[in-house]
This record gives structure tokens, C-alpha cells and sequence, in this order.
């Protein structure tokens, strides 16, 4: 095994070297960017460097045989990584462009660290996305989770936002605490920070080891449950979601969950092996039970406490929770087709309602879900493809949000697994009732609050990207079930 | 030539002309806009006339099939779902029902007061939706169109409904939607117990496939035996919601209360019998003898329906809702002919869904006609209507006597072919539920008399007969009711086609 690092190995590495030059380059620029001139200009620069980094990317991915390892699998080139990295730089770029519109100087003081801080979040995410080792894992994990903290701080004249940012730093840090904690646990048994290896060894124990796995699973079950909002570790989300500015809010929703599922994508496959065969002592039934339950609860919880928010963040903050359990179903199957085709919907779903969210929150100056009443009136347009969305996040049919819950229920009911398969359904039902109440808002209720409407072009043109994505990829499905497998 | 056009796809997809042309007309312009609604309605009954044209009634296999791939299997993803359609005996009744009432509805959109645009683009998705569920052959399209039909609903109640329209149109999302779920959990252990398809080695929800696993003991079937029991009650209770059956009848009440009467005659005539066609083609046909393992159950659901249905009605003083509970009355006639399970039974069942459907919207029609002209529904408000209204009036006795079951109407030879059915198998519970006829009777000619006899009230002095709009759909139905009625075997000889399956089980 080469353990040497060669200057050729570079080329491997470059959609991650892309952004860590961008972010050193971008940052220098902010400090000498003229006062009185746009810092939309950081913006599109950083929108320039994602997308130059996606083209890496999708260069790898066609020339991509095999799997490529550097420094003893510290950083991995493989199939599903590459399309993991492809949705968080799909998902920052469409952040950035809703950014545009809805960042105000009046809120967010440092517009350019704004901008920038997204880098260096999404380069966490990649990295927890290209690496088989604890160590890399976790420089991954605090990158993402310390620029996040500073991310959700911006509103430096804001009370409330500076008391949930406090409030997700402390919990965030526990989260982080636990999950290391956990893997000096890992490390201890398997004596390697290569989770391979992990695997490999954990399998081969004695049985008195036993209980020492049980616990290194279930603290990083609390620190990845946090980090995913999943319930009962949700409790910071509503909090964080409704004080932080919106795009930060979709991140996130969005990409701090997509980094966290890849991560336990990665772990879970340690503790996937059965122990003992002759004891019949299998630690893999109890770990996907213990994500069962916890995806249960998530469903449980988020749909129904959403069913009684009046303010449109918290309500969307407990249907991401909800949709964490929906992602735990579809970890705990063990499908990464069926996970990276749901989180696209989850994506598309989730950024394009927070970018009509940032449009009616900055007209209407308040987050209550009345800023949707009457807007079909006032701008049909968006109302119509507000429809779509929330279709899609309520599972109905034609839409990529329906299509990828039918394809987890596929893999639940394959296991038998009846019961999970029940509640989630259900849950889904029961969400129909607070998605359909904005529809109800938008299409039943007169236009009260304002008059007109502000759609920016480029939070439009988000929105729209999403929309027709959602609508495409539900009547096309093949087209990206065949690029999910493409080998 | 004709033959090779893809006629169900036309049919599915040719509203959505309609919508696509609406989308560009102002939308405070009501004249074009309903034109061009009723023309479009018009397409797929001409084209409906042209399937019925070509169907082969002797022939007892499945017609018209077209089939498009749409997911196929890969490595990992071993599914395949196609887009198939294709129409037998018992759902081409239902298609041409649904273009026919579709049609009736668009007239009867003269009710409709406000946001003309986006009622008749609603109006026409929901017709392609209903169009789907009646045409599909595979499971996961079945799905997709079924629950798709709550969407448009859901704005129609909402949107254009009565004083506590929003209620409504929340307790039909939450109902259907429940009933959709426990479908869907029904449906995709269909597909992993019996929807492995040898000839391309994957998973598959193709009712044929699925069909003839079940049906071959030969092929092998993961837990089908232990779970085939579970599946077929879960599905009674799916379409048992949709249906609706005791005790999942509440909302069905609140939708006709509530909803405009343009779309309760869809809703009434067309939507309720996507319960009831469901439980025939995957609960009759995919589970042959857990129909008839269940059929008492199912005979005394039925029976209770037709009775609690009839009592309430009797007890009602708004012509909505003695409608309302009428629906569900007559629906447990259909539940009845089911359970009776041969071919007299089954085939008044599905003659039921056509009659009731006729009957029902009609029925609502003079409802809209009613309400526009006075405002109210309920039965002390109203009086004396035949003498400013006798054309109304007429037809509204026509009516109530053709739901009532009157001979030579299309109601009684329904009534009186599940009748005859039940009594074969379980003459008790046919006595019990004959009962339910004469029930039928007072509560109708009750509500009749009361609006059309009596007094006029003084506010209603000027009130004028129907216009055109309105006399046009009102004479049509009213002359395929009688011509059902007269000549029955026009539809009994196409439903026989489709019942062939199920004979042929039970017998063999």
C-alpha cells in the first residue's frame, strides 16, 4: 500500500482543490472589494467557482474505473461519492443564486464572508464525501458543522438569531463530542482510523467486545441524529431554522443532511456485518432496528408537531425532520440508488420552497405562514409552481418527491417490514393536511398583507430550475436511475 | 387505419387540449372559456363512442392494450413499471360514463359564479385523472392516477364549495389519502409476492403479470398464502373509504353538502364508483377466493349500507344531504351484487355503478338548477317550485323515481339484477335488505314533493324555468336513463365481457 502522496495525485483532488484555492483567492478579493460596490460580485465569483469544481467532477465521474485511493483510503475516489459531491455543489449553487436576492445589507452585515463562509461548508461536505478514514471524516464533519455555526450568526443585530446561533454551536459541539467519542471507540477495537479495516476487524472479536460496539453505535447515533435533526435530537432545528436567514436555512436542510448521509453511508457498513454466526449474535438486526425506530419517531414527530406551527420556517424545519426519518428508512435498506434519487428530491423540493420563502419574507417582513395567503392573486406563477413543490414534498403523485418514497417503501416492504412501511405512509398522509393548508392559503384566502409581490430573477429562476427538475426527473426517472448506476 | 390509432391514450390526454387552450383565454371572459371546456368534454365522448364501436364483445380478453416502458430494471434497481392501458367489459361502462357525466358537468358549470379559468382547467385534469384509473393496467399507474384526482378535487371542494368548503375539502385529502395508503402498502406487497416477472427477471406491478402469478398455482410465491387474506381485507378497506362503505362513509357526506354541484355530479357519479371498480378488478380478481371466503362480510356491509344510508336520508331535511345518504344507500347495492359473487350479482353491481352515476348526477344537476335560482336546499324553505318551474320539476320527479328504482327506469333493472343475485346465495340478507326499497321510496318521493308541491314561498314568485344550458344535459340524461332501462342488454352484453374472468374462476 503506497502511503506517499505524489504531485500527479493532485489532478485526483482537484473539484476540492478547486474550492480551497477559490476560498483563499475569494476571501483576499472581499477585503480590498470596493465599499460602496456590490458584494454580489463575491457572490458570482463563488457561483463561478462551484460550478468549475462541478466540472471536475462530472470529468472524473466519466473517466472514473474502479476506485481511486490516495494516502491509505484518507481520500477515496468512487462511484457513489463523486455523486454525492455533485449534489452538494448542485444544491450550494442553487443556495448562492437564491442568495442573490434575499441576502439584504440591512440584515447581514458581511455579505462577502457570507458568500465565501458557503465554500468552505461545502468543501467539508466533499470531503465527507471522499474519504474512508475517521480522521479525514471528521476534519470533513467540523468544517462543514464550524462554518455552519458562523453561517447561522450572521444576523449580528438580530437577538433572536444570535441566541439560536449560541444554541446550535453548544449543541453542535456535544454532537460532535459524542461522535468522536464514539469512534475512539471504533479505533480502540479496530485498531486502524480506516473504516475497511474497522469493518474487517470488528467482525473477527470476541464476543466480550460485544457491548463495546453497541456503545461506539449508539454515540454516534446521537451525534448523527442531531447533525440530521432527526428526532428525539431535533430539538435545536425549529429553534435555528426560524432565527437564521433563509439561505442559510436551506443549507442547512439541505446540504448538512446530504454530508451527514453520505458519512453514515459510510459507517453503518461497519457495524452491517453479522457477528458471532454460531451464537447467532448479530449486531446488524439490532442496528437497523435502533435506525428504525429513530426514523419512526422522526416521521412521527415531525409531521404531526408541523401540523400546529404558524410560522412557515418552523413548519418546514419539522418537515425536514420528518424527511430526516425518511432518509434513515432508505440508510437502514441499505440502497444508495434509491438515496441519492430521494435526497435529488429532497433537494429540488426543499431549495426551491425556501426561495419563494425568501421572495415573501422579505416583502411581507415576517415569517408567519400568512405570507403565503392570496398568492395566486397577486403572483399565479409562483403559486403554481409553489403547488408543485409542496406536491412533491407531500408525495403525490408525478412528482420526484412521490416517486422517491415509493421507491423507499419499495425497499421497506422487499424487507417486510410492515410496520415501518405503515407509519411512514401514514405520516405522509398526515402531512398532506399542513402542506395543503399553504395551498389553501395561496389559492382560498384574499391578499391581505401586501399588494405586490417581488419575485427576484434569480430566486425565480431557482425556483423554476426546481420545478421543472422535480417534473422532469418524476415522468423521466430512468434518465437518472441509469446515471445513479452508470458504471 | 382506425384501428391502429391509440385510442385510450387519446382519450386520456385529450382534456389536457382543453387546458392547454384555456391557459390563453382571459380569465374574466365565462363565454369562451366554457366553450371551449364543453367542446374539449366533447372530444373523448365522440372518441369513447368510437372505442365502444370497436370493442369486441365477444372476444374475453383485454382490448385496446398499448403498453410504453417507462422504468426498467438496471443492475441494482431490479423493477420495471410500464405505462399500459387497455379497457374490458367493466371498464369501458365506466369510461364512457365518465365522459358522458364529464360533459353534463362542464354544462352544468353555469353555477359556477366565480374563477372560471382555473374551474374548468381543474375540472378537465380531473377528467383525465378518472380517465386513468379507469384505463390502467398496471398497479403503480393505477396509483398515480387515483391519488392525482385528489389534487383537482381537492381545489374544487375548496375553492367553489359552500360556507364550509375548506372543512370539506380537508376531510376528503385526509380520507382518500388514507385510503390511497393503505392501497399502496397493499400494492407493492403485491408486487413482492407475485409480481416477479420471469421474462425479464424483475419486479414488476403489470396487473397481467401480477394476475396470473396469483392465479397459477404452479408459479411460487414468496408469503403470498399467509398474506393473501391480510391484502384482500386491506384492500376492502382502501376501497371501502373510496366507496363509500359503513363506517367510512362521513366524508362522503360532508363532500356532497359542501362541494358545488358540478362537481359533486363527478364526484357522485364518477369518483365514488372508483372504489367500487378497484375492489372488482384487484380485490374480485387478484383474490378470487377471499371474495368469496368474505362475500357474507361483504353481503352485510352492503345490507347495512342500503339501510342506514335509506334511514338517514329519511331524517333529513336538506335536499343535499338526503341525496348524500341516498349515494351511500345505493352504493350498498353494489356491495350486495359483489357479495352475491355470480354473474346475475356482479353484473347488477357494475349496472348499479353506470345507473347511480346517471341518476346521481342528474340529481345534483336539479340541485344546482335549485340552489342557483333560491339560494337554499333545505326542504321547509322550498315549495311549490312546479308551479314557476314545471320543466324542473318534471325532471326532478323523473328523477326521484328513476333512483327509487322504478321499473323501466335504469334503476330498477340495477336493483333488481343485485337483488335477484343476493337472494340466490343468501336469501335472508336480501329479505333484510329489500326493506331498504320501499325506505327508498318515502325518503325520495318525501323530498320531491316537498320542493315541487306545497305552497310557493313569496320570495320565489319570479322564479324562472331552466335555461338551455341547463335543459341540454338534464334531457340527456334523462333519455340514457330511460333507454338503460328499456333495453338493458345494451350494457349488460358489454359487462358480461369483462365478468367472464371471474365465472370462469368460480366455476372452475
Amino acid at each position: 500500500m503506497d502511503t506517499r502522496l505524489f504531485a500527479a495525485d493532485l489532478l485526483d483532488m482537484l473539484p476540492e482543490l478547486t474550492l480551497f484555492i477559490a476560498i483563499i483567492i475569494i476571501s483576499l478579493l472581499d477585503l480590498f472589494w470596493p465599499k460602496n460596490a456590490s458584494k454580489k460580485g463575491i457572490g458570482v465569483l463563488t457561483l463561478i467557482a462551484l460550478i468549475v469544481s462541478a466540472g471536475f467532477l462530472i470529468y472524473q465521474r466519466i473517466h472514473l474505473d474502479g476506485v481511486i485511493s490516495l494516502l491509505n483510503d484518507s481520500y477515496l475516489v468512487y462511484h457513489y461519492g463523486i455523486l454525492f459531491k455533485l449534489i452538494v455543489l448542485l444544491g450550494v449553487s442553487l443556495i448562492v443564486m437564491m442568495s442573490f436576492g434575499a441576502i439584504r445589507d440591512k440584515d447581514i452585515p458581511h455579505i462577502g464572508e457570507y458568500y465565501v463562509l458557503l465554500m468552505p461548508a461545502a468543501l467539508g461536505a466533499m470531503i465527507m464525501a471522499s474519504s474512508a478514514d475517521i480522521i479525514t471524516l471528521f476534519i470533513g464533519l467540523e468544517l462543514l458543522s464550524i462554518s455552519s455555526y458562523i453561517l447561522v450568526a450572521l444576523r449580528k443585530h438580530h437577538t433572536k438569531s444570535n441566541e439560536a446561533a449560541f444554541k446550535y454551536i453548544v449543541l453542535g459541539s456535544i454532537a460532535s463530542a459524542f461522535i468522536l467519542y464514539g469512534m475512539s471507540f471504533l479505533y480502540g477495537m479496530g485498531g486502524s482510523t480506516n473504516l475497511f479495516q474497522i469493518g474487517a476487524t470488528l467482525q473477527s472479536l470476541e464476543s466480550s467486545f460485544h457491548p463495546m460496539i453497541y456503545v461506539s453505535f449508539f454515540l454516534l447515533l446521537v451525534g448523527f441524529g442531531f447533525k440530521l435533526a432527526a428526532a428525539p435530537f431535533h430539538t435545536w432545528a425549529p429553534e435555528v431554522y426560524s432565527a437564521a436567514p433563509t439561505p442559510v436555512v436551506s443549507f442547512l436542510a439541505v446540504i448538512s443532511k446530504a454530508a451527514m448521509l453520505i458519512f453514515m453511508f459510510m459507517f453503518l457498513p461497519v457495524y452491517f456485518v453479522p457477528l458471532d454466526p454460531v451464537q447467532n449474535l448479530t449486531i446488524y438486526s439490532d442496528v437497523v432496528l435502533t435506525l428504525h425506530v429513530v426514523a419512526a419517531i422522526s416521521m412521527i414527530v415531525g409531521n404531526i408537531v408541523a401540523l400546529m406551527q404558524k410560522n412557515v420556517k418552523r413548519l418546514l424545519a419539522f418537515s425536514s425532520i420528518a424527511n430526516a426519518g425518511y432518509f434513515l428508512v432508505v440508510l437502514s435498506t441499505d440502497r444508495p440508488g434509491e438515496l441519492v434519487y430521494y435526497l435529488v428530491a429532497y433537494l429540488l423540493m426543499t431549495i426551491g420552497i425556501f426561495a419563494v420563502v425568501t421572495a415573501l419574507e422579505n416583502s411581507a417582513e415576517h415569517q408567519d405562514i400568512s405570507i403565503f395567503s392570496g398568492l395566486y392573486f397577486t403572483a399565479p406563477v409562483t403559486a403554481v409552481m409553489t403547488v408543485i413543490l409542496l406536491l412533491s414534498l407531500a408525495g403525490i403523485p408525478l412528482t420526484m418527491g412521490f416517486l422517491g418514497k415509493f421507491f423507499i417503501l419499495l425497499g421497506v416492504i422487499q424487507v417486510k417490514t410492515y410496520w415501518l412501511a405503515a407509519i411512514m405512509i401514514v405520516s405522509s398522509v398526515i402531512s398532506f393536511y399542513y402542506y395543503f393548508r399553504i395551498i389553501r392559503l395561496m389559492f382560498m384566502r384574499s391578499h391581505s398583507e401586501h399588494t405586490t409581490i417581488k419575485v427576484p430573477v434569480t430566486t425565480m429562476i431557482v425556483i423554476a430550475i426546481c420545478v421543472v427538475a422535480t417534473i422532469f426527473f418524476a415522468f423521466f426517472p430512468q434518465y437518472m436511475l441509469s446515471f445513479i448506476e452508470w458504471t | 387505419m382506425l384501428e391502429s390509432l391509440p385510442l385510450l391514450s387519446l382519450i386520456l390526454f385529450s382534456p389536457l387540449i382543453g387546458v392547454l387552450i384555456l391557459l390563453f383565454v382571459p380569465k374574466h371572459k365565462r363565454k369562451p372559456l366554457q366553450t371551449i371546456a364543453i367542446l374539449t368534454t366533447l372530444i373523448p365522448l365522440v372518441l369513447g363512442a368510437m372505442l365502444l364501436l370497436q370493442f369486441d364483445g365477444v372476444n374475453s380478453s383485454v382490448q385496446m392494450e398499448e403498453e410504453l416502458k417507462w422504468i426498467q430494471p438496471l443492475t441494482y434497481f431490479n423493477y420495471h413499471f410500464a405505462y399500459q392501458l387497455g379497457v374490458d367489459g367493466i371498464s369501458l361502462p365506466l369510461i364512457l360514463l365518465t365522459a358522458f357525466i364529464a360533459t353534463a358537468a362542464a354544462f352544468a358549470s353555469v353555477f359556477i359564479k366565480k374563477r372560471w379559468k382555473l374551474f374548468f382547467i381543474l375540472l378537465l385534469l380531473l377528467e383525465t385523472g378518472i380517465f386513468g384509473v379507469f384505463m390502467a393496467r398496471d398497479l403503480l399507474l393505477f396509483f398515480i392516477f387515483f391519488e392525482f384526482t385528489l389534487v383537482p378535487m381537492f381545489f374544487l371542494i375548496g375553492i367553489w364549495g359552500e360556507k364550509r368548503r375548506e372543512r370539506a375539502a380537508n376531510y376528503y385529502l385526509i380520507y382518500n389519502g388514507l385510503g390511497s395508503a393503505i392501497m399502496f402498502i397493499v400494492f407493492m406487497m403485491l408486487i413482492f409476492t407475485v409480481g416477479y416477472d420471469i421474462s425479464t427477471s424483475s419486479y414488476t406491478s403489470s396487473f397481467d403479470v401480477i394476475k396470473s402469478n396469483a392465479l397459477d398455482p404452479s408459479v411460487f410465491k414468496f408469503d403470498f398464502e399467509e398474506l393473501k387474506t391480510w391484502m384482500f381485507v386491506l384492500l376492502l378497506i382502501a376501497f371501502g373509504i373510496k366507496l363509500p362503505m359503513f363506517p367510512f362513509h362521513t366524508w362522503v357526506v360532508k363532500v356532497h353538502r359542501e362541494a358545488p354541484p358540478a362537481v359533486v355530479m363527478i364526484h357522485s357519479g364518477i369518483l365514488l364508483k372508483m372504489g367500487a371498480y378497484g375492489l372488482i378488478r384487484f380485490g374480485y380478481e387478484i383474490f378470487p377466493e377471499q371474495a368469496v371466503e368474505w362475500a357474507t362480510v361483504l353481503a352485510v356491509i352492503g345490507v347495512i349500507n342500503f339501510l342506514y344510508g335509506a334511514l338517514l336520508a329519511l331524517m333529513q331535511n336538506e335536499l343535499r344531504s338526503i341525496l348524500a345518504y341516498s349515494s351511500i344507500s345505493h352504493m350498498g347495492i353494489v356491495l350486495m351484487g359483489l357479495a352475491a359473487g355470480n354473474a346475475l350479482g356482479m353484473q347488477g353491481a357494475v349496472f348499479q355503478l353506470i345507473s347511480h352515476g346517471l341518476i346521481s348526477a342528474l340529481l345534483f344537476l336539479i340541485v344546482g338548477s335549485i340552489a342557483e335560482r333560491t339560494r337554499t336546499t333545505a326542504l321547509p324553505e322550498l315549495g311549490g317550485l312546479a308551479q314557476r318551474m314545471p320543466f324542473l320539476s318534471g325532471v326532478f320527479l323523473f328523477a326521484g323515481l328513476a333512483s327509487l328504482g322504478l321499473p323501466a327506469l335504469s334503476g330498477f333493472v340495477a336493483e333488481f339484477m343485485s337483488f335477484a343475485g343476493l337472494f340466490e346465495q343468501m336469501p335472508v340478507l336480501a329479505a333484510i335488505g329489500s326493506i331498504g326499497i320501499v325506505l327508498a321510496a318515502v325518503y325520495m318521493l318525501r323530498a320531491v314533493l316537498a320542493i315541487t308541491f306545497g305552497n310557493l314561498h313569496a320570495q320565489h314568485q319570479s322564479l324562472k324555468d331552466v335555461r338551455m344550458m341547463e335543459a341540454i344535459p338534464m334531457v340527456a340524461l334523462t333519455a340514457v336513463i330511460i333507454v338503460l332501462g328499456v333495453y338493458p342488454a345494451l350494457l349488460t352484453s358489454i359487462v358480461e365481457q369483462g365478468m367472464a374472468f371471474y365465472v370462469m374462476v368460480k366455476g372452475g
